[in-house]
Formats: structure tokens, C-alpha cells, sequence
């Protein structure tokens, strides 16, 4: 097994492990660490098709697209913080009730 | 063909600018309102006179507007149109002046007016649409403007009347929908009177062609309340009495039977309709509506609801007409769209004016009131004698020419039909002429007399006698040229020319 | 795709309303306001010159900084982006002067929430963007700067209802947007390029491709709310202030919908089955059912209108199924694609006009009434005549009655569906139809009912009023320009294709 296969995989099952945890948890916390795994097996998959037989040098491609999306990732998992941070503030919940 | 006329669009327009502006005046603004629904009134009636000459000079108006790839908009004049066109215009300038007087001093006549415009302008658009997608704008657009009509008075009853009213309709628009798109798709834009492209294509389709024909015929049922499609037509009768004289004695109701009639004569075609055994079942649905009618109005001690199964009964013979083959039930049938109209026109405007001037609205209290209101009830009088089909009034003729091509064609159970509802028709009209003019009057005398006016108000007076005196006309004057009759035979044998 | 005419449109028509947002972020309260609303007069006006402009030179193109692709960033216009920019000027232009006038009557309560011009403003820019990239990374960041200023917008109020719904919209959105993300990644990693008209001649079918196809459709099925991903719109939409309400629903779950629509027909149809047409318009079609009759059951009006958009949303997917061909069948044959693609491009505007209406309409109820339970909706007609109005029109061009913009969706919907023989869907689309008459119908008939309990109605700005008629009364003009606009998308080389799929149930045919 070649090495970029192994990344491959990783970002294949990290992608599944937050998909997964994005629609079965309901705390709010959980949940937004759910879709970072998402990102991080998203990114990972990215770096790994960096080195692609054709190219005897890594791709620099992935790596600023990586970095743009790393950018996003973060501002938005701010930003559902900052939410569950003002739920909870103002309603002492930390996770969505009963439905979905 | 070729030339453009805006004209059509003008007769559509006569009514709808009108319509539009009365929505965005005041309440108050009587005045204003009322010159410009006359205005428009008149206008209309006399753009059609304009384009009727125009057309017996052998000129064509066609307008044309082309919205999407194959999607045309199309007016254009035949005479079946004008026919149906004249018919509303005539009958829209008469109601408008009934309304005015009817409505005097009532709420929300700014909407009940700029509707009330709206309907007549979708009515005309149907009668002069030139093609079946035209039609089909125009009936759904009846459809919307009529329900604000409907509900008019805004009680619980009204409001649940509207609801009827929708989901019949709105139920027929949907399947009338399936049709015409089907129908779109299958033979392309067809214009009324390529009869050809179904008679091109009934060989090849012969199974998609039939479901279209019952899903159209469905769609245009419900307006024309044949059975069992009629239950929104007795509820409606909550609208205010102009509504149910206009709308649901003509303008809604026709538009139903006068797509039946295009349908029929101008889509399919006759010959394709005979060959493939639709009409018979039209014709079953037909019959079996003209008797249900009339039993049920025999049960109806509500005034404005026996009328209403009357008129259930009544366009079931505009339906049988189409559905017998021939010229002279052709001409019956299309004489009685225009016959049909003014005498039931002026049977809501009677049953109007006395719930207006009395309160009465109900069948048991009209004892003697023939001779407290003797004009209205004259026009009534005269109507109920032309719908049991007493010669010299109008529905004598309809039912003349139905029987006469009944026999014709060798449908004798069609004259038995017609015997058994003219009786009907007199067992439920006749106690009411009788009871109005030779019951002593039992109560309230005294307290009526006070009111020191006995007749309608000559706002309601005049459209009842007018329509009265014109339902018998047309049918002393029926032999004579320009008379509704000779009209309905030319365009019957135009018909059966092209066979 | 560089050798096409440049224009420095595309690149103004990201570039300005973000200037503008910026700009505004430096005035208070009263001040960015009319920022704001100056910024988004601005911005339909160039939109609209930018359109001419396409209808002039057809499809134009921006090389932003002279860095050419595959590196660099490409902006391109071409009819079908010029027509969704379109829609979103002209809706989105009555919406500011809705909420110009909103906010003013609200400084009291919530001292004018100013945040939501530059908000707006960046949200127009990122939908800009989305309908100009022409690279699926280009897109992923439009999507995201479109996700997070919709999400903030939506949580404006501040209310705990509203910022539930809102972080549960968020989470949605990055799901969405990561599942979109790791498609890309597939795709770059099997071809070694991103942008959209290279890859539709480069990529090769293969499991790689098909499992980014899935990834990238679940993705934006989730951001466009397709069933069953439809759960988080109707809170987060019903929830939001009026005029958000409005964006929201009328124009930003669209910008998903274009990607897809045009991933689908430009990309993936090598990889693209029968079957899998069939399965995205069942969605579409559940959704329209589902939708709809939620819709009818809902007691709130704004949740009525909601959970319409999800059933509105379900027409557009059922357009897929007519695009991709059955075996056997060539595009040249297919009659039916024309008309598909004119129903689901009428689909997204009229939906845009009629929504927006119904929504800024609750919003004035809600401001009349200072709740909007449907009940209290009796004797509207009597005391609010142009809401009530906008209401009913609003209402009929999402039924689909003649002559509105939704009734021209609905016909060549049906018209497409029965060229094409799929009648099946023919009952969905006719069912819809009717459930929605039932619900907007529900609604006129307490419009037009007598008041019960003396529900006081507080007067509101006239003005209000008079753009969500305009808005209602637009879904009908738009049908008068049809011929021009389909004669106009007929230019665009991907308006009225369709795919052929090119393996027969094989080895990558079901996904």
C-alpha cells in the first residue's frame, strides 16, 4: 500500500466518523466538532492527491485551496461557537431537544 | 389570419381597466366609480356591436401575442364568440345598473365592482379566446375573480360557500390543466376550428385522445355543473344577487357550457365526437342532470336555491344539444346559451328585488306579492313561462329546436326528457307564479304599506323589466334576421357545412 | 473559455457590493443604512447594465489580476449566470427597500439592527460570485461566504429561537459544504483540475467519480434543503426577521440548486445514469408532497411559508429526471429539453418573486399584529386590502394558476414531462398543485372571513405594503418576457442540453 493510499483511506473514514457524528449527536459542542473531523478527513485527502504519479514535484495546488479551506473552516466553526454559546447563555441548553 | 386587430383586446380591455382603477379608488369615490363601470359597460357593448359589423362585412379581427416558444395568446372573432361575447356585455351593462341600486349603501362595493368588472372581462375572454391554451387562461382567471364575489358578504356562511366554490373549481381547473397540456403535447396549439389535426391524429391515438377528451370535458363540467359536478352552484347562492344573476345564471356557468360547445365543435370536432361514442356519454350525463335539476328544485322552498337547480337543470340542455348530432339540436343548444341567460337574468333579479324591498327570500312568503310588485313579477312571470317552454317566450324556441333535432335524429328518448322537465319545470315554477298573483297576502300588510313604496326601487325595476321584455322578444322576433335564433342556426349550419 | 471576450462586469459585480459592506461597516447605525440601500440600488444597476452587456457581446469573461487558470481565478457571465443575476438584482433590490423601511419602523425594539446591511450586502457579493465561478473550488468559497452571512442574518434578532434554528441552519451548511469540499478533492485528485468547462471534457467515469458525484450532490442537497435534508429550513426561515426571511427563502437555497444544476449537466454526465435522474426527481417529488402538505397543516403563518419553500424547492429537482436521457435516446431527439429547462429556470424565478412577497407580507401581519397566528388573519382583506392582495397573488403564482410565472413553470413542467413519457411525475406535479391551493386558498378564505375576537390590527407603513404587491405583481410580469429570456438562454451553451448516459445499467450505474 502506497503512502497516499493510506491518507486516502484516513480521510475517507475521519469523513465518515464526522458525518456520522454531525447527524447522531445533538450536543451542540459535539456536533461542531463532528463536521471539524469532516474538514480535517476533507484536507487531509487533499494533501494526499498532492503527490500524484505524473508530477515529480508535490502539487502546490492542494495545499493553497487546503489553507483557504482550513480559513473557512475555522471562521465558521467560530461562528457556531459563538451561537451555542449565546443558546446556552440565554436558555441554559447545551444540545438541540427531542426532534433531530 | 394574418392581419393583427387589437380590437379583441380592446373589448377585453374595456372591462379591465376599469376594473383595476375601481380597485385602486376610495370607498367613498361613488361617483367616480360608478361613471367608470358605466363607461366601461357601454364601451364594451359597443366595441362588440363595432366588430359585429365588421364581421358580417366579412372582416377578421385575430390579436396575437406570442409568450414562450409555442405559447401563443390568441383573440380572435368568430361568431360563437361574439355570440357569448354580446351575450356577457349586454347582460354585464344591465347587472351593473341593478348592482348599483342593489348594493346602495352596502360595504366593500369597491371590490364587489372592480371583481365584478374582472369576471366579465375573463368571460369575454373566453368568448373571444382564439385558442384552447387562451381558454384556459381566461377560465382560471373566472375562476379567482369570482371568489371574492362569492364570499362577498364575508360571513361564516359565505366564507364556507367560497370554499365549496374552490375546491370544485380549482379541482376542475387542475384536471382541465392535465388537458389541455396533454392535449398541447399530443396535437400541438390547436385553434378553435382545426377540427383536422384530431381528425389527423384519432387513428393513431386513439386511447390518449379519449382520456384528454374526458379529462377536458371533466375540467368544463364543473362550471357547467352537470351532475355530479353541480354542488357548488346552490351554496354559492349566498353571493349578493347580482353576483348569482350574472355570474351564476351566465357568465360561469356559460363559460363551463361554452366550452363544452367548443370542445365539441371546435377541438374535436363532430364527426371525430360522434364516431369515438363521446357524446353519448355526454349525453347520458346530460339527461340524467336535466331531470336531477329539476326534481331537486322541486324540494327547494329557498328562493335563489330553486333557481339555482333550476339552472342546473337548464345547462344540461345547452350540454344535450351538443351532444345529439345535428343542426337544428345544435341551434337549440346554442340558442340557449343566449336564451338560457336572460331569462334566468331575470328570475335572480326578481328574487332580488323582492329579498331587497321585502326581506322575503323564501318560496312560502311570496303569497300575493305579484300584486304588491307587478312589474317584477310580470318579467318573472314571463320567464317562468319561457323556461317551462310556453310559447311565444324564449325557452319555447331552445326547446323547440332540441326536440324537433331530437326526432331528427332519431333520439326519441331525448323528447321524452325534454316532456318530463318541462313538466318538472312547470310543477316547480308554476306554484310560484300562482302563489305571487292569486294567494291572498297573508301578513305584514299594514306595516309594507307604511313603507309607502310597494315596487322595487327603478334602479332594480328597470334591469328586470328590460331582461323580461327581452326574453320575450326573442322569442316573437325569433324568425326575424339578427335574432338570437337566426344567428344560432347560421353558425349550427356553418358547422355542419364543413362535415 | 479564455478566448472569449473580457469585461471587467464580472469582477465589478463581486467586487462592489463587498466594497460596499466594508464601507458601511464605518457609519452608525442611521448612516449604514443608507449605505446599505444606496449600495444595493448600486448594485441592481450594475447587475443590470452587466446583463446588456451579455446580451450584447454573449458570454463575457474576467481573469481576476491577469493570473490566468488554472491558478488563477476566472469570472465568467454567461446567459444562464445572467439570468440568476438578474433575479437576485431585482428581487433583492425590493427586499432593501423593504427592509429600509422595516427597519426604520423597528429602531424602537431593536434599535434598527444596522448589522444587516453589510451582512446583506456580503451576501450578495458571495452570490454573485457564485454564479460567476466557473471553478468548483471558486464555488466552495462563494457557498461558504453565502452560508455563514445567510446564518448570520437569520440569527439577526437575536431571539433563542432563532439562534437554534440558526445554529442548526450553520451546521447544515458546513456538513453541506464539506461534503461538497471532499467531492472536489476527489475530482482534483483523479484529474488535476478544477475548473468547470475542462473538466466537462477531461473527466473519465470511474468509482472516484462517481463517489464524488454523490458526495458533491449530497452536499448540496443539504444546502438546498432537498428532501430529506429539508429539516433545518423551515425553523431557520421561519424564525429569521421578515426581510431575511425573505432573502433566505426566495434567493439564497437557489444558489445550491445552480450549482448543481449545472455540476450535473456540465460535468458529471459521464458518470450520470438513468436511474439516477430518476432517483433525484423522487426526491423532488416527496418533497413537493411532503412539503405541501406540512404547509397545510402548519397554524403559523410563516411556517406555512416555510415549509412551502420545501415543496417549491421539489419542482426544481423533478426537472433532473426530464435532462437525463434513457438509454438509447440522443439529445437531438429529446424535444422535451427545451421545455424542461424553461420550467425549471421560470421554477426559480417566479418562486423568487412569489416568496418573497408571501414572505414580507407575514412579516407586515407580524407587524400589525405582533404575532402571526393564522387565525387572526380573519377580516384581513378588511383591514390590510394590499397585504391581503399580495397575498392572494403571491399565492396563485405558486399554485400555478394562468397567467403568473408559476403557471409557465407548471406547463412546461408537465409539457416536458409528457414529451418525454415520464408520466409518472404527472400526478406529483398536478397533487402539488392542489395542496397548495389548499393552503394559500385556507389563508384568502380567513382573509375574506368576518373578525372574531377583536384582534387589533396596528397600522403599518403603507410603503410595506406596496413592495410586497410589487413583488406578488412581478411573478405575473415575468412571464411577458418569456420569449425573450428563453431566446436569451438559448445562447448558453448549457441551456436545453440533456445527458445521454452513456453506460447501459454498467458497472458505475447505480449511485
Amino acid at each position: 500500500m502506497e503512502t497516499y493510499q493510506i491518507y486516502s483511506l484516513t480521510s475517507a473514514v475521519l469523513f465518515v466518523i464526522g458525518i456520522g457524528g454531525v447527524f447522531i449527536t445533538r450536543h451542540f459542542i459535539k456536533k461542531i466538532i463532528a463536521t471539524m473531523i469532516m474538514g480535517g478527513g476533507v484536507f487531509l485527502s487533499f494533501v494526499s492527491f498532492a503527490e500524484r504519479d505524473a508530477l515529480t514535484f508535490a502539487d502546490p495546488v492542494p495545499h493553497a485551496l487546503v489553507i483557504t479551506g482550513i480559513v473557512v473552516a475555522v471562521a465558521s466553526a467560530a461562528f457556531a461557537l459563538a451561537l451555542a454559546r449565546r443558546i446556552y447563555q440565554q436558555t441554559g441548553d447545551i444540545s438541540f431537544s427531542n426532534d433531530k | 389570419m394574418e392581419t393583427t386587430s387589437i380590437l379583441p383586446l380592446l373589448i377585453l380591455v374595456s372591462s379591465l381597466i376599469p376594473g383595476i382603477l375601481i380597485l385602486l379608488l376610495k370607498e367613498e369615490q361613488v361617483g367616480l366609480r360608478t361613471f367608470l363601470n358605466l363607461f366601461g359597460a357601454v364601451a364594451k357593448v359597443s366595441l362588440i356591436a363595432w366588430v359585429f359589423a365588421g364581421y358580417l362585412r366579412g372582416e377578421e379581427y385575430t390579436f396575437f401575442f406570442s409568450l414562450a416558444l409555442d405559447l401563443t395568446f390568441s383573440l380572435r372573432v368568430d361568431q360563437l364568440g361574439l355570440f357569448f361575447a354580446a351575450l356577457s356585455a349586454v347582460l354585464w351593462l344591465v347587472t351593473t345598473l341593478y348592482a348599483i341600486g342593489y348594493l346602495e349603501g352596502g360595504m366593500h362595493r369597491r371590490r364587489f365592482f372592480a371583481f365584478f368588472s374582472l369576471c366579465v372581462t375573463a368571460s369575454t375572454g373566453i368568448a373571444l379566446s382564439g385558442n384552447v391554451l387562451t381558454f384556459f387562461i381566461f377560465y382560471e382567471f373566472l375562476t379567482l375573480s369570482t371568489y371574492p364575489l362569492v364570499v362577498h358578504r364575508g360571513t361564516d356562511k359565505a366564507v364556507e360557500a367560497g370554499r365549496t366554490y374552490l375546491w370544485y373549481t380549482i379541482g376542475g381547473g387542475t384536471i382541465l390543466f392535465l388537458g389541455v397540456v396533454g392535449l398541447f403535447v399530443l396535437a400541438g396549439p390547436i385553434y378553435f376550428g382545426q377540427t383536422e389535426i384530431i381528425a389527423s391524429l384519432i387513428s393513431d391515438y386513439p386511447t390518449q385522445l379519449t382520456i384528454l377528451f374526458f379529462l377536458l370535458l371533466t375540467g368544463l363540467a364543473v362550471k357547467a355543473a352537470i351532475f355530479p359536478l353541480h354542488g357548488w352552484l346552490p351554496v354559492s347562492m349566498v353571493a349578493p344577487a347580482p353576483v348569482s344573476a350574472l355570474l351564476h345564471a351566465v357568465a360561469v356557468v356559460k363559460a363551463g357550457a361554452f366550452g363544452i360547445v367548443r370542445l365539441v365543435y371546435d377541438v374535436y370536432g363532430v364527426g371525430v365526437a360522434e364516431k369515438m361514442n363521446y357524446l353519448n356519454v355526454l349525453a347520458a350525463f346530460a339527461a340524467f342532470t336535466i331531470i336531477y335539476g329539476s326534481v331537486r328544485a322541486l324540494f327547494q322552498d329557498d328562493f335563489k336555491k330553486r333557481l339555482a337547480f333550476s339552472t342546473v337543470s337548464q345547462l344540461s340542455y345547452i350540454a344535450l344539444g351538443v351532444a345529439i348530432p345535428g343542426v337544428l339540436t345544435s341551434t337549440g343548444a346554442i340558442v340557449h346559451l343566449v336564451h338560457q341567460g336572460i331569462m334566468k337574468i331575470t328570475m335572480f333579479f326578481a328574487a332580488g328585488n323582492v329579498a331587497e324591498t321585502y326581506g322575503y327570500k323564501n318560496i312560502s312568503q311570496l303569497n300575493g306579492i305579484g300584486r304588491r310588485m307587478p312589474l317584477t313579477m310580470g318579467a318573472f312571470t314571463i320567464a317562468a313561462f319561457g323556461m317551462i317552454g310556453l310559447p311565444p317566450v324564449a325557452g319555447f324556441i331552445s326547446k323547440w329546436y332540441l326536440g324537433l333535432g331530437a326526432v331528427e335524429a332519431g333520439s326519441y328518448w331525448v323528447v321524452l326528457v325534454l316532456l318530463a322537465s318541462s313538466a318538472l319545470n312547470a310543477a316547480y315554477f308554476l306554484p310560484i307564479v300562482y302563489r305571487a298573483w292569486f294567494y291572498e297576502p297573508e301578513y305584514e300588510v299594514s306595516r309594507l304599506r307604511q313603507s309607502g313604496r310597494l315596487e322595487a326601487q327603478a334602479l332594480l325595476l328597470i334591469p328586470v323589466v328590460v331582461t323580461g321584455l327581452l326574453s320575450l322578444a326573442a322569442g316573437v322576433f325569433a324568425a326575424s334576421a339578427g335574432s338570437p335564433l337566426s344567428i344560432a342556426r347560421e353558425i349550427a349550419e356553418k358547422l355542419y357545412m364543413l362535415l | 473559455m479564455t478566448h472569449l471576450p473580457t469585461s471587467s462586469f464580472p469582477a465589478l459585480l463581486v467586487g462592489l457590493p463587498i466594497l460596499l459592506a466594508t464601507l458601511s461597516l464605518f457609519f452608525g447605525s442611521k448612516g449604514r443604512a443608507v449605505v446599505g440601500l444606496a449600495g444595493s440600488l448600486l448594485t441592481t444597476a450594475l447587475s443590470l447594465i452587466a446583463i446588456a452587456e451579455v446580451t450584447r457581446r454573449g458570454t463575457v469573461i474576467h481573469i481576476l489580476g491577469g493570473w490566468d487558470p488554472p491558478l488563477g481565478i476566472l469570472l465568467r457571465i454567461d446567459p444562464l449566470a445572467a439570468v440568476f443575476i438578474g433575479m437576485l438584482a431585482l428581487v433583492g433590490v425590493f427586499i432593501s427597500l423593504y427592509a429600509w423601511w422595516y427597519f426604520r419602523v423597528r429602531e424602537a425594539d431593536t434599535g434598527g439592527l444596522p448589522q444587516f446591511w453589510p451582512l446583506w450586502l456580503f451576501l450578495w457579493a458571495g452570490m454573485n460570485g457564485l454564479f460567476l465561478s466557473n471553478d468548483l473550488f471558486n464555488l466552495f468559497v462563494t457557498l461558504e461566504v453565502v452560508g455563514i452571512s445567510a446564518v448570520a442574518l437569520a440569527v439577526l434578532s437575536g431571539k433563542t429561537t432563532a439562534l437554534t434554528a440558526g445554529l442548526r441552519y450553520l451546521l447544515a451548511a458546513i456538513t453541506g459544504s464539506m461534503a461538497y469540499l471532499f467531492g472536489v478533492a476527489l475530482i482534483y485528485g483523479s484529474t488535476g483540475t478544477l475548473d468547470i468547462s475542462l473538466l466537462g471534457q477531461v473527466l473519465e467515469p470511474g468509482a472516484t467519480t462517481t463517489f464524488a458525484l454523490l458526495v458533491i450532490t449530497l452536499g448540496l442537497m443539504i444546502k438546498m434543503a432537498g428532501f430529506p435534508f429539508h429539516f433545518w429550513l423551515p425553523p431557520a426561515h421561519s424564525a429569521a426577521l421578515a426581510p431575511v426571511s425573505a432573502l433566505l427563502s426566495a434567493l439564497v437555497v437557489k444558489g445550491a440548486f445552480y450549482i448543481l444544476l449545472r455540476l450535473w449537466m456540465e460535468v458529471f454526465g459521464v458518470s450520470l445514469t438513468y436511474a439516477a435522474g430518476q432517483l433525484i426527481g423522487v426526491a423532488g417529488a416527496v418533497a413537493v408532497i411532503w412539503g405541501s402538505w406540512q404547509a397545510f397543516m402548519q397554524t403559523s403563518l410563516k411556517l406555512i411559508v416555510a415549509h412551502s419553500s420545501v415543496a417549491q424547492l421539489g419542482y426544481l429537482l423533478m426537472v433532473f429526471p426530464l435532462l437525463i436521457l434513457a438509454p438509447g435516446v440522443t439529445t437531438d431527439s429529446a424535444d422535451w429539453l427545451s421545455p424542461a429547462w424553461t420550467a425549471g429556470i421560470y421554477q426559480v424565478i417566479s418562486h423568487a418573486f412569489a416568496k418573497a412577497s408571501f414572505f414580507l407580507s407575514a412579516g407586515i401581519i407580524i407587524m400589525a399584529l405582533g404575532h402571526d397566528r393564522i387565525e387572526s388573519l380573519r377580516n384581513l382583506v378588511g383591514n390590510m386590502r394590499i397585504t391581503a392582495m399580495a397575498i392572494g397573488l403571491a399565492g396563485v403564482s405558486l399554485i400555478g394558476l394562468p397567467p403568473s410565472g408559476g403557471f409557465m413553470a407548471k406547463w412546461m413542467l408537465l409539457k416536458g414531462i409528457f414529451l418525454s413519457g415520464q408520466w409518472w411525475w404527472a400526478p406529483v406535479v398536478l397533487t402539488g398543485s392542489l395542496l397548495t391551493a389548499g393552503y394559500v386558498f385556507m389563508l384568502l378564505r380567513l382573509a375574506f372571513a368576518p373578525a372574531r375576537e377583536m384582534d387589533t390590527f396596528r397600522p403599518v407603513p403603507k410603503s410595506l405594503e406596496v413592495v410586497a404587491l410589487l413583488l406578488a405583481i412581478g411573478s405575473f410580469l415575468i412571464v411577458f418576457p418569456a420569449d425573450f429570456l428563453i431566446q436569451f438562454l438559448e445562447s448558453s451553451a448549457v441551456f436545453g442540453s440533456g445527458i445521454e448516459p452513456i453506460m447501459e445499467g454498467g458497472e458505475y450505474g447505480n449511485n
